[in-house]
């Protein structure tokens, strides 16, 4: 016993451990969960003031700020993870009101008996997104409920960041005559979740398009189009967003099938599930709305970037008081795209 | 996607677009019903009507599943869910169907029931065996494309001794449905649905064939077509039947080869007939009690019959009064007729089943349709 170094604590078994009840009761295994394992990956000067709230700078221009609760299931999945994911859906909920991300906090529910080691792996991989985004988390949280009670782990983040004065895009901006593109192909991250929620095996599997999009976007501003709206299409996809902003804006859109990026194997599982791709999830794409005049030098820029590669222009906004959403399908006929009813996809992000 | 844009392509629509525009006469009207959900569907989701010639209609048919079941099996899922302490397993599209007392499966699950969501019958079968100490009930709803598979579970699960699996069957047969609507007043005295002729079931006719079409064809003078459900499919039955009329003919032809044959798929008719026998009479939405219009199962699979291990009696409950749903699965009302549609009445609160499946002639027009009538 004598070995023993004076205020040594045995640290945490990430390979074996599990969490249980005490992390999350406020007393030194709480402590040593946030040191050992959040803090770790995901320190910085902001984190490291360990007050009940972080003091951050102000900046210049407009404060923007987005919620959102992950709760994917499966927490791992093709192509990406809960830990990831949730700084990316939050990440360009923010770069697609043209802001640039500055600071994140996160909110964990663990349920009790999840393993430590996935814990890591899903710490990991938000420390990488947090990191490629340029993003510092700046404040957190966990809670522990016990078992049964929660599915592994939800995370809630918030995100913030400033837009320049005199830049408002907003879902109300959209006019007649505007064009609408789309970063590129739709329905990849929904339809990789489903594929191993329902065991579909392709040659090629499935990968969820989860990324942050602030690179992207900071692009399309650079390019001095005249924007007037960018949104991420996730729940709901593509149709549910259109809508929205078809709704906020008081007009109608008219989409062309044949122009909308859709991957074969995306369309394949689709197909087989009964699905439309407008409706499916993505988590890493966007949807701009600008003047039609500037929209071949938005669609040059959004292509000059790896994320916009297969960028296009997909429809038109037109003048319809009843704000209804149409496309010219493939086939030669004309058919409403409407919000998803029901709950097709619960749990995707 | 091979094997699949073949049968979308634009340029082949506006090719039988024009032949159908040709081939029509201007002095008459062309009604022909599209029996099955699939092709109303495929009709609404590709926007089909748009290549038609005004004097073509379409009349939606009563094959969606979901449609003609009626509230009072619902009921009856529930009941073994809510009061009976039954896992009970069904296809997603029934889920929001509304039953009586102002429930659904949804709300029932919302409110204790074990009621899961499955995308097979084996999906079942794997939650029975997960379960031992929990009866697990399949509800089993669907025309003679979803049968087999029900056989062949209830066989699956005499083999491996799974004692904790029945199924509440529900099954319904196509040609006793075109029988019912072919007999109908409206059809046949009142002249209110004026048919021309009949899209035949796709996925239905691989199964039994083409033959039991025949009857229809020559009883009643009416050409059949039978169908893919892929748009190009529907255009091509289309032409074929504005032909029949044109010509004064009343056959069954198959423009759906590639999948149906005139005997059908003899295994799985067999596999049926050892499980399932006629039912005397059956209730549908719509259409009301059909004498040997469903199936039942054999007493040789009674422990698997879960209308008989829960000792389970059918009481019919009325659909919502202003609800004509009854009137548009026999195609005698357009959902626009219906003052509920798109009112009280939408695919998020759904009054009547037709604006539940996606196969449903109210949800197909609300959610593809509608501008049509802005």
């Amino acid at each position: 016993m004598g070995d023993v170094k004076k205020g040594y604590a045995r640290p945490l078994d990430i390979k074996q451990g599990r969490v249980d009840l005490s992390h999350g009761g406020g007393g030194r295994a709480m402590v040593q969960l946030i040191t050992e394992l959040f803090a770790k990956h995901l320190g910085n000067e902001y984190l490291a003031q360990g007050n009940d709230g972080t003091l951050l700078p102000a900046g210049a221009g407009h404060l923007v700020i987005s919620t959102d609760s992950h709760v994917v299931s499966p927490l791992f999945f093709p192509g990406g993870d809960i830990g990831g994911l949730s700084v990316h859906g939050t990440v360009n909920d923010v770069a697609v009101m043209g802001a640039t991300p500055l600071y994140l906090t996160a909110g964990f529910i663990l349920e009790e008996g999840f393993p430590l080691a996935d814990l890591a792996r899903i710490v990991e991989s938000m420390a990488r997104a947090a990191n490629a985004a340029g993003v510092k988390l700046v404040a957190g949280d966990t809670k522990v409920v016990e078992q049964g009670k929660g599915d592994g782990v939800f995370i809630t983040t918030t995100g913030v960041g400033y837009v320049p004065e005199g830049l408002r895009l907003s879902g109300d901006l959209a006019r007649p005559g505007d064009v609408v593109l789309v970063s590129g192909s739709i329905g990849d991250h929904g339809m990789a979740i489903m594929s191993q929620r329902e065991n579909l095996s392709f040659d090629a599997p499935i990968l969820s398009d989860s990324a942050s999009l602030h690179g992207l976007t900071a692009a399309m501003l650079a390019s001095g189009a005249a924007l007037r709206v960018m949104r991420d299409p996730t729940r709901g996809g593509v149709a549910a967003t259109l809508n929205e902003i078809a709704h906020q804006s008081g007009v109608g859109i008219h989409l062309d099938e044949a122009a909308i990026p859709v991957k074969p194997e995306v369309n394949a599982a689709c197909e087989l599930l009964g699905l439309d791709p407008l409706n499916i999830a993505n988590e890493g794409k966007l949807l701009a709305v600008c003047a039609a005049a500037d929209a071949e030098r938005l669609l040059a820029a959004m292509r000059a970037h790896p994320q916009g590669r297969e960028a296009a222009v997909i429809g038109r906004v037109v003048e319809d008081a009843h704000c209804f959403v149409q496309m010219k399908t493939g086939f030669g006929g004309r058919r409403m795209v409407d919000w998803l009813s029901g709950e097709q996809l619960p749990r995707i992000c | 996607m091979k094997y699949v844009d073949e049968f979308r392509d634009g340029d082949i629509a506006q090719g039988l677009s024009k032949a159908i525009a040709a081939e029509v006469r201007a002095d008459r009207r062309y009604n022909f019903m599209e029996f099955c959900g699939g092709h109303t569907h495929a009709i609404s989701r590709y926007g089909v009507t748009d290549l038609l010639p005004a004097n073509v209609r379409m009349i939606h048919g009563p094959g969606c599943p979901v449609c003609v079941l009626p509230i009072g099996r619902i009921d009856l899922a529930i009941h073994l869910a809510l009061e009976r302490g039954v896992i009970v397993c069904t296809y997603a599209d029934t889920m929001r169907v509304p039953a009586s007392h102002n429930l659904s499966l949804m709300r029932a699950k919302a409110r204790g029931g074990d009621i899961r969501m499955v995308y097979a019958v084996t999906d079942a079968l794997r939650i029975a065996r997960d379960n031992p100490a929990k009866e697990v009930v399949f509800f089993a709803i669907g025309f003679e494309t979803t049968t087999p598979p029900t056989a062949v579970a209830i066989k699956q699960a005499q083999a491996e001794g799974l004692t904790n699996f029945t199924v509440l069957c529900c099954h319904v047969l196509t040609p006793s449905a075109i029988m019912n609507i072919l007999e109908s007043p409206e059809v046949r005295e009142l002249g209110t649905v004026p048919l021309d002729g009949f899209i035949g079931p796709a996925h239905v006719s691989t199964v039994i064939g083409s033959r039991p079409y025949d009857h229809f064809a020559e009883e009643y003078r009416k050409p059949v077509v039978i169908a893919g459900f892929e748009p190009l499919d529907v255009m091509q039955a289309i032409l074929m039947l504005v032909r029949q009329v044109n010509q004064g003919r009343a056959e069954v032809e198959n423009e759906f080869t590639r999948a149906v044959t005139p005997d059908g798929n003899l295994k799985a008719q067999a596999l049926v007939s050892e499980v399932f026998e006629l039912r005397r009479s059956f209730e549908w939405r719509g259409l009301g009690e059909v004498p040997y219009s469903a199936l039942a199962i054999r007493a040789a699979y009674a422990e698997f019959d879960a209308e008989r291990r829960f000792d389970l009696e059918y009481h019919p409950a009325p659909d919502n009064k202003a609800c004509e749903c009854g009137a548009i699965l026999r195609g005698v009302k357009r959902p626009t007729d219906c003052k509920l549609f798109g009112t009280v009445c939408t695919p998020e609160s759904p009054m009547g089943s037709c604006m539940v499946s996606s196969e449903g002639a109210c949800a197909a027009h609300y959610t593809y349709g509608r501008h049509k009538d802005a």
